[in-house]
């Protein structure tokens, strides 16, 4: 089994090795200091830009985001790559009126839908000089609310922008289509029938196996990142609280963590390890829910009436303690807002050892019961080599043996002081995923009584002093998702004029249309639920 | 098999009269049922709709129907279609590419129907207001009978915001 792991991730070269190999094939780099935080930057020329990425994905480097910044006339593109110990930045520009790149889409399929909504928001064209490569051309983000020839995050836009009254539906978007007798297509959403998040699904079936999916987002398109333009980085960190509600601990915490290395704020240790705290009681309380969901997408509400039970005496202790059922902004520039009492470390290390005592009961039966499992066994497949290939993240690409991990491999304060285990499976099926996630509980209930037992004295915030000077930072968390990537740029005045905050989901979404083929159409919903790529996270 | 009786017999039932503020939230729910009497007959049928909420308002409307809160016992139900509900539950600030989408949906519910804008986003545009993303207040795109504000209201809220667009009927 760990054969098999450490042909993935672990042999990716490091950052350093990887910025050799690029110099050594022909992509010539310089060093770049400007953005701060633990990641090294180098800049490319910008026609290098689609060689950069060859060179890397035949190294098992790892496609994490793109990301463009107008500071007229030019766009500053900058695209994440994941090594063993940690990020690599290539930045290059191009001219904000006609620019193009080449596309690192053929190499790194995880690039389509970045670069595509990349041309939406600052009309940068990618294309390929590989003669049998088809790109994509349509718009990824764009609806209907703006035209093809206007893109949000060129300075030039007005946040106001120029609506209609009424926005039009979105009917013109063309999917793959299918043919062949008895092929039928089944359009799902915007709205659907559960209580979820809003998007499109394209599925292509015939009889009841799903022959493809293709999903069309962007619904809950709400302008985030041109909304955080102006704001201070206290305005910042609520809006990246409500980037993804469920992942509201991390995104906050990565958008903070990306203003602190820009600006050198230095958080005091005790803050760090409340972060942490609540970090991992948010990955906890996702987990929970989401297992019982799963269970219950078969049939099964046994498990969705004792894991809804736990996850609500979980969120119940958050809001006794942090004031809050999802410990929404107690993330804060600088620190947290609220401290532990010695009181609430008993409480909350009860709550732990309690929780520890209902999984230990709870776990086994699900994992060994054989109507449940035998549904999710062998059901929605993402096998290891389309993991890789595709670049997944997070419970989705380890449940399927690629064990990418920032806690483990890039370790920021407090993860840097401890173990962390991550655990995995070679199965890739949703029993797998979920199973993954039972396991990432007890990871986390042992991280959060190494915290607690080892809280550290002294202030859990200290003041965000106003910067001298404009800036840039970038933030990189773990979140119950996967990696989360935020990149914060301020101004002299310390009003934020660039942020970017990356969800795992953009690279976990591919994941769902990859596992989906051939699966029964009932049980569509449980795929998704096993993967449970965030809606709002994407469409930002 | 056993494994799964014995642990629901030990767990018990987890109903309870709720535990923050009891006694106001036992009335709500109650005065709920009276109300739904009086309007819709003996249930009513709720189908919610996202319009670009950040999804933390989604969660706390699976915490209304877990076993603590168990919202189904006051005769409120979660509805898969629009067709069949008495009242709408929108989230988020209507995002322009939702606007038709919850149009759609409103029409398509029958009267007499009410609708309820949950959280701060839905209130008032929260923190996202009006944009060339978004429409800002679900008012600004359909009418709204009682707005729920918290981000995201808790589940007591929840219950208590229903029952206020129920009085007003």
């Amino acid at each position: 089994m760990n054969k098999i792991v450490n042909q993935g991730q672990l042999e990716a070269p490091t950052v350093d090795a990887l910025v050799d190999l690029l110099n050594r094939s022909g992509v010539p780099t310089t060093d770049v200091t400007e953005i701060k935080g633990r990641a090294r930057t180098v800049a490319i020329e910008s026609k290098l830009w689609g060689k950069a990425a060859a060179v890397a994905s035949r190294h098992h480097v790892r496609w994490s985001a793109v990301w463009g910044e107008h500071r007229p006339p030019e766009i500053y593109v900058t695209a994440a790559l994941a090594g063993v110990n940690g990020h690599l930045l290539l930045r290059t520009t191009v001219p904000d009126v006609g620019g193009e790149l080449p596309s690192q889409t053929p190499y790194y399929p995880a690039a389509n839908r970045p670069e595509r909504y990349l041309h939406d928001m600052f009309g940068v064209r990618r294309f390929t000089d590989q003669p049998d490569v088809f790109l994509d051309e349509r718009r990824w983000m764009r609806h209907q609310a703006w035209k093809a020839d206007q893109h949000p995050l060129l300075k030039s836009f007005p946040v106001a922008g120029k609506p209609l009254d009424e926005t039009p539906p979105d009917c013109e978007y063309v999917f793959v289509p299918a043919e062949g007798e008895g092929v039928y297509e089944i359009p799902v959403g915007p709205v659907h029938a559960g209580i979820i998040e809003p998007g499109h699904f394209r599925f292509n079936a015939m009889g009841e196996d799903i022959l493809s999916l293709e999903q069309h987002l962007g619904y809950v398109h709400k302008g985030i990142e041109k909304l955080a333009e102006g704001r201070d980085v206290h305005g910042l960190a609520r809006l990246a609280a409500r980037v993804s509600g469920d992942s509201t601990v991390a995104h906050s915490w990565a958008a903070c963590q990306a203003c602190e290395n820009a600006a050198d704020v230095t958080v005091p240790k005790r803050g760090l390890a409340i972060r942490a705290i609540l970090a991992e009681r948010e990955r906890i309380a996702n987990h929970l829910g989401d297992i019982g969901a799963c269970c219950n997408d078969v049939g099964f509400p046994f498990a969705l009436v004792q894991f809804g039970r736990l996850r609500e005496l979980w969120q119940r202790q958050n809001a006794t303690v942090f004031g809050h059922r999802f410990m929404m902004d107690v993330v804060t520039p600088g620190g947290v807002t609220r401290d532990i009492s010695p009181e609430h470390v008993t409480l909350l290390r009860d709550g732990i050892a309690q929780l520890r005592r209902e999984l230990d009961e709870l776990l086994p039966l699900l994992f060994e019961y054989p109507s449940l499992q035998d549904r999710l066994r062998t059901t929605g497949i993402l096998s290891l080599e389309t993991a890789r290939r595709i670049g997944a993240v997070g419970y989705v690409a380890r449940a399927s043996g690629e064990c990418w991990d920032l806690r483990r491999d890039a370790p920021y304060a407090p993860y840097d002081k401890v173990t962390v285990k991550v655990p995995h499976s070679v199965e890739g099926d949703v029993a797998g995923r979920v199973h993954v996630r039972g396991e990432e509980i007890y990871v986390s209930l042992d991280l959060l009584d190494s915290f607690l037992l080892q809280l550290p004295t002294g202030a859990i915030k200290t003041d965000f002093h106003p910067v001298k000077a404009a800036c840039s930072g970038i933030g990189l968390v773990e979140g119950w998702r996967g990696e989360i990537v935020s990149y914060v740029a301020l101004d002299a005045h310390g009003k934020v004029s660039r942020y970017f905050p990356r969800d795992p989901s953009w690279l976990t979404w591919p994941a769902l249309e990859a596992l989906i083929g051939g699966v029964i159409v009932p049980d569509f919903p449980l795929c998704n639920k096993s993967v449970n790529g965030s809606y709002s996270g994407h469409d930002l | 098999m056993f494994d799964v009786l014995r642990k629901s017999l030990k767990t018990g039932c987890l109903t309870e009269k709720l535990p923050v503020r009891d006694e106001a939230v036992s009335k709500a729910g109650t005065a709920c049922q009276k109300e739904i009497a009086r309007v819709f007959g003996k249930s009513m049928a709720v189908r919610m709709v996202d319009a670009g909420s950040c999804n933390g308002c989604e969660l706390e409307m699976h915490a209304v129907n877990n076993g603590f809160y168990d919202i189904e016992r006051f005769g409120i139900h979660f509805v898969a279609s629009p067709r069949h509900a008495d009242m709408l539950l929108v989230t988020g600030p209507v995002s322009r590419h939702m606007q038709a989408a919850l149009k759609r949906t409103y029409d398509a519910t029958p009267s007499p129907k009410l609708v309820i804008a949950m959280g701060d986003c839905a209130a008032c545009g929260g923190e996202f207001g009006v944009s060339y993303a978004s429409c800002g207040a679900v008012s600004n795109v359909i009418p709204v009978d009682a707005v729920v504000p918290g981000c995201p209201p808790t589940p007591l809220q929840l219950l208590e915001g229903i029952l206020t667009a129920l009085r007003r009927r």
